[in-house]
């Protein structure tokens, strides 16, 4: 290959990535906290996760259905994925992009998780899948550490909607 | 005719019978779920009831069989799940430097084997020659020992003190500060506490939290 090919290779693979990277946004717990502060009347769905949590990859479908059917109502779904950070491009990026995932996905690089667990809710042990609800202006929260269903997650949406 | 009686007394002994059992089912089906909801467990300080168990190095270990150590450093974990293969090394390295101090390291897995595979015995004697475990891996079949304990995910380190043979929980939580890269750790949780614990001084910090995969519970 000469120098020329070689150059524009590399670019279409430098704008390949920046293209997709977009849909994954790594983030520090700052984001999280500032989240955490706003006081607008939008339901918040967090929900904890990992590319290679079994459990987490079943519910996404869930997750997913839930951002599309209230599109024209305050509600906003995270997935907030605990992937290590060094495979955001190789792995968590590629698995965003193959599923077509709409909601927003960031990855949390906090490695000292013991210092923000407790941050997200008392109740938390740190095991995933985990998701939080929560409306500041509502002044609601509701946490689990466990899987949850469509039933479930429309029964609890219903308290906030 | 002498027959309607006794087929309607087998219908009702039927129905109470199963009346019960649903009952029964369904009284254990939700004290496992708040079990797991609220994921009680020893206290620090809790004294730990004695367990046998499986260990994929062949035989089995009980807990009692470290009565001579100065205690033990319980690992909960398994194979499948990357943040407890993130720490497999920090892991063996423990058992390293405290085996030969008589604080060795003991890692039971808990996992549902029948939900994933990798969990299996055979997959976990296969994890523990590849890597070269100088501890046990011991299957924990039943879960009980996950329960009795209040583990929810992997890796979830306990950290016991033997005296007279009986243990007690001084820390509960995760290994150290850095999931990720173990050259960006700046606290050491778990060597924090078994030094104090040898030196004869209290655990400074007793609880931590990590992020983990949770236990594959078996279906109730």
């Amino acid at each position: 290959m000469n120098a020329k090919g070689w150059i524009v290779g590399m670019l279409l693979v430098m704008i390949q990535t920046v293209g997709q990277a977009q849909q994954v946004s790594m983030v520090k717990w700052a984001a999280m906290d500032s989240l955490f502060a706003q006081k607008s009347d939008t339901t918040y769905v967090l929900n904890f996760w990992a590319t290679w949590c079994k459990p987490c990859v079943t519910e996404l479908p869930y997750f997913e259905q839930t951002q599309q059917k209230y599109l024209n109502q305050k509600l906003k779904v995270i997935l907030v994925s605990m992937d290590f950070a060094r495979e955001l491009t190789t792995r968590v990026v590629p698995f965003v992009t193959e599923r077509k995932l709409t909601s927003h996905v960031w990855l949390l690089n906090e490695p000292d998780a013991n210092s923000w667990i407790e941050k997200v809710s008392k109740e938390w042990s740190g095991a995933i899948p985990a998701t939080l609800i929560f409306n500041n202006a509502k002044g609601k929260k509701v946490f689990f550490e466990q899987k949850i269903d469509a039933l479930r997650l429309q029964k609890e949406l219903s308290d906030f909607l | 005719m002498a027959n309607i009686p006794t087929t309607m007394k087998n219908k009702f002994w039927a129905t109470l019978f199963a009346a019960l059992t649903v009952s029964i089912a369904t009284t254990l089906l939700f004290q496992q779920q708040r079990a797991q909801a609220s994921s009680v467990g020893y206290p620090i300080g809790g004294s730990v009831a004695e367990f046998k168990l499986q260990n994929a190095k062949g035989g089995t270990v009980n807990l009692s069989d470290y009565k001579d150590k100065k205690g033990v450093i319980v690992v909960f974990t398994c194979n499948h799940c990357p943040f407890a293969k993130a720490y497999e090394e920090r892991i063996i390295a423990l058992d390293k430097k405290y085996g030969a101090l008589n604080f060795p390291v003991v890692a039971i897995n808990s996992n549902d084997a029948s939900d994933y595979e990798d969990e299996s015995m055979d997959n976990m004697k296969k994890r523990a020659t590849e890597k070269g475990y100088t501890f046990p891996y011991l299957q924990d079949a039943t879960q009980a020992v996950a329960k009795a304990f209040g583990a929810t995910r992997t890796p979830h380190v306990f950290v016991l003190r033997n005296e007279n043979a009986k243990f007690t929980v001084q820390y509960i939580g995760t290994i150290d500060d850095n999931y990720q890269d173990p050259a960006g750790v700046t606290k050491r949780y778990v060597e924090d506490a078994v030094n104090n614990i040898l030196a004869g001084k209290p655990v400074v910090v007793t609880q931590t939290k990590a992020v983990g995969c949770a236990i594959g519970w078996k279906d109730a």
